[in-house]
């Protein structure tokens, strides 16, 4: 493969052809924002958001599906870029419930972590109608907020990812356009078995592990990567800690086109379930009495009969 | 499985006999999704109209026990028709001729009313499945669960040879194991008649080896399956059992069976996460560790051995592999371990299998057994070129009906299963917050047509009693049951469907007839 020569934002660099700017961009440390853009899955270039400034170009082309060209010139944040952004995330903003003091997403938020970069405050030039959906609170694992959502569509590329589930998509249309299962139900009467795929992927405060709620902020959470093992996939998970206590068990991301899935995220959340004896249990008289390692193990019983048996 | 997950989605012929497969292999039904959309041809033989069904080209609502009419037709019809794999049969197989007179009696027709579906369809499906140019089965407890478990695989292993549908990519024989690690625990010589690597104990050679490579004399005496244990210790000639992980008074059959069993032992020990209904009537009971509070390895269905690494200290103190090594340094035992990459060293040392393998190598990626030396790259698919035998061997095999079989006082077919949100006995997903709201008490399945001749309505209460037992719950009216039969899983105690269920054991494998009981349905209110 050939080798392609460009510059961004002054800066010479020689990346593989065929990748994008945004990538490249990337390998050279440069940090352009994205909402609907993530690896491996479909780039749609849709939010607008990883837009930048060539020069020659007449237009400012998304980052995320424009692929690097011989000699190109790349600023990823001139004047022209800067003002597009601004514009864009405040229209996000205008139609936004800016719940941040409360939002679970508060603290890594793509929204809020882009508003604060660029400046963008609650009251918009934009003010005007704001959706009004029902929020979807009907079962155990995942919190839908509609109204948060910015359509970025990643929610539901990876949802199709996996075969023939596609439990979400675009419904309805302009304004009125949302993120919907079939026929617009709650998830809990849909085709969903809660992988949390979408969890695991949506930008901003829609969709949330509903099992992390109050737990604790972004920032308080001490995070320990750990690999399911139940199948093959290998999907990571994160176990969080908040001043050393065990808090929730969070899905990281799918293991390339794998489905992460509820039973890693359950082993892990047994592990401190009340029920589980924590000491050995000798049974006296009908009655479990809680015991030492040492006692349970070095007691004559134990030993002796079994060594008994084996004659 | 004789193939790996990932070869799924390449099959052009996927025949899924006694499996629920997306509810019971949900990962590995995505991956059938996958061949599905690239054009395979999916039939399934179970009794229920399941989901998995639902996707079929065909469906064959197999009656109760037919497995080895439905298999043994279809080779009828493909050496009748001479569509199979003469290379194959010649170069690689023996006992061809011992089939073909067995399966002479085997006519569709004569057995179309038996399995359940017509004549031609057992020939359409017959010629698909040897036409095909990579044709999988895959199977679970459906096949094995009966008196007749281990003849229904041999026919399986029948066809999948006559067709030479097995030894190569995305084709051949798989068995689903139901967890993560069943594969490992039968590879660790978790049975009653090998030693680690399916080396069996009445081999003297075994004996030597073992022997030395433990310092303690090993018995060439084979062991007792879980079932015969229950008979034994019911007989006063079992006395201590030391139970780890399992809860037989939930998952085993007769239930009344298991407990007089288990309260005529002098001396029982149970280790596991939870006070489980068998830990309640235990002596002593020790805390289990789950998968993040220790380290090892899983041996996956697909003979995949993965590692297991700790997330957090196990909350009681121990691992259980430390338990195991401390109860056996006590009883004498004259080596010690140190760690469980100590105790996977001594694995690989004396299963062949895995001998190629090392924790280093697995935190590369997991391996797939058979890897002899420590540079083979593990194997995707079993019997390329040759059976592990040498030559595969045809088994002539015949029908035998489930052992007991509906009657005037017991006029129904009692199936038993799983359901997507729970696992087992419910030790576990009973106490997950969420899987108990999603699913929380467990109904009894029974048609329409049955539910109106009872006059008993959806969400009804019902008693439903077998030879043996009875328990109550509510009636699910649906017509993915057959008319005849009911259908619950084993999840709940408080729907112990395993106080119906018949302790009639397969005489090769002892696997209890899990999947069809005799019983009668009444209206509670």
């Amino acid at each position: 493969m050939a080798d392609i020569n460009l510059t961004i934002n002054g800066q010479k660099v020689t990346v593989p052809e065929g990748i994008t700017v945004l990538e490249a961009a990337k390998q050279i440390g440069i940090d352009i924002p994205t909402f609907c853009y993530e690896k491996g899955l479909t780039a749609p270039g849709a939010c607008r958001i990883c837009v930048v400034e060539i020069k020659g170009w007449r237009n400012l082309p998304p980052s995320c599906i424009t692929t690097v060209a011989q000699g190109m010139e790349v600023e990823t944040e001139s004047p022209a870029v800067v003002e597009a952004r601004k514009t864009i995330l405040e229209l996000l903003v205008a139609n936004h419930p800016l719940d941040c003091l409360s939002c679970e997403k508060s603290g890594n938020c793509k929204l809020q972590d882009y508003s604060y970069r660029y400046g963008v405050a609650s009251q918009t030039r934009f003010e005007g109608e704001k959706h009004e959906f029902g929020i979807d609170d009907s079962n155990p694992y995942i919190y839908r907020d509609l109204n948060k959502c910015i359509l970025c569509g990643k929610c539901v590329a990876t949802c199709r990812a996996v075969s023939d589930r596609n439990v979400l998509d675009f419904a309805y249309r302009g304004f009125n356009t949302k993120i919907a299962t079939f026929m617009d139900t709650d998830l809990k009467d849909s085709t969903c078995v809660y992988c949390n795929r979408c969890v695991a992927i949506c930008p901003v405060g829609a969709i949330v592990d509903k099992t992390m709620m109050g737990k604790g902020r972004g920032w308080e959470l001490e995070k320990k990567e750990v690999t399911c093992t139940f199948c093959d996939s290998g999907c990571k998970f994160d176990v969080n800690y908040k001043d050393g206590k065990f808090m929730g068990v969070t899905a990281k991301s799918p293991d390339q086109g794998r489905p992460l899935c509820l039973k890693g995220r359950l082993g892990i959340e047994l592990i401190y379930n009340p029920d589980k004896s924590e000491l050995p249990l000798i049974n006296k008289d009908g009655e479990f009495v809680e015991t030492s390692w040492e006692e349970a193990l070095g007691i004559a019983p134990i030993i002796e009969k079994l060594t008994a048996q084996k004659k | 499985m004789t193939n790996s997950i990932g070869e799924i989605k390449d099959c052009d012929y996927m025949l899924v006999i006694g499996s629920n497969t997306t509810e019971t292999h949900p990962i590995i039904s995505i991956e059938m999704r996958k061949a599905l959309k690239n054009g395979a041809t999916l039939v399934v033989a179970d009794p229920r109209k399941t989901e998995i069904a639902e996707l079929a080209k065909v469906h064959v609502p197999l009656k109760p026990g037919a497995n080895i009419p439905l298999v043994m037709t279809m080779c009828n019809v493909i050496i009748e028709e001479g569509l199979y794999d003469k290379e194959f049969v010649t170069n690689r197989t023996e006992g061809f001729d011992e089939l073909k007179e067995a399966t002479a009696a085997f006519t569709p027709e004569a057995y179309a009313g038996v399995i359940g579906v017509s004549a031609d369809t057992i020939r359409e499906i017959a010629r698909g499945f040897a036409k095909a140019n990579n044709a999988a089965i895959f199977y679970t407890m459906g096949i094995t669960q009966h008196t007749s478990g281990t003849t229904n695989v041999l026919a399986i292993a029948n066809l999948s040879m006559l067709t030479g549908q097995i030894g190569k990519p995305s084709s051949g024989v798989n068995p689903l194991r139901g967890q993560n690690n069943v594969q490992g625990a039968c590879d660790m010589g978790g049975l009653p008649n090998v030693f680690p690597g399916y080396q069996a104990v009445t081999d003297p050679a075994n004996i030597e080896k073992f022997t030395r490579a433990w310092g303690v004399q090993q018995s060439e005496k084979v062991g007792l399956t879980v079932g015969e244990m229950m008979d034994a210790a019911h007989h006063g000639d079992l006395k201590a059992l030391y139970i780890l992980g399992e809860n037989p008074m939930l998952s085993d059959p007769d239930i009344s069976h298991v407990e007089k069993a288990l309260d005529n032992l002098e001396f029982l020990v149970v280790q596991d996460l939870f006070l489980t209904e068998t830990a309640m009537l235990a002596d002593v009971v020790l805390p289990g560790a789950s998968f993040a509070e220790k380290d090892g390895t899983f041996s996956n269905t697909e003979r995949r051995v993965q590692r297991v690494r700790k997330a957090v200290e196990p909350v009681a103190g121990k691992a259980d592999w430390e338990v195991i090594s401390e109860v056996l340094t006590m009883m004498g035992y004259p080596h010690e371990y140190c760690s469980a990459s100590d105790v996977f060293n001594e694995m690989v040392s004396i299963t062949p299998q895995y001998a190629g393998m090392s924790f280093a190598r697995l935190d590369q990626g997991g391996l797939q057994w058979p890897c002899p030396t420590a540079d083979h790259p593990g194997t995707k698919y079993l019997h390329e070129g040759k059976f592990s035998r040498g030559l595969g061997k045809f088994t002539a095999v015949d029908f035998e009906p489930p052992a007991e079989l509906p009657d005037e006082e017991y006029p129904f077919v009692l199936n038993t299963g799983r359901r997507l949100y729970h696992y087992h006995t419910g030790t576990m997903t009973r106490r997950a917050k969420g899987l108990n709201t999603i699913y929380s008490e467990e109904t009894i399945e029974i048609n329409p047509a049955d539910a109106c001749s009872l006059e008993v309505g959806d969400g009804d209460t019902v008693k439903v009693s077998s030879r043996r037992g009875s328990i109550m719950a509510k009636a699910n009216v649906t017509k993915r049951v057959p008319q005849g039969m009911v259908f619950t899983s084993f999840h709940f105690s408080e729907v112990a469907v395993n106080f119906l269920t018949n302790t009639a054991r397969d005489p090769i494998a002892k696997i209890p007839e899990l999947k069809v009981a005799a019983v009668k349905v009444e209206k509670i209110s």
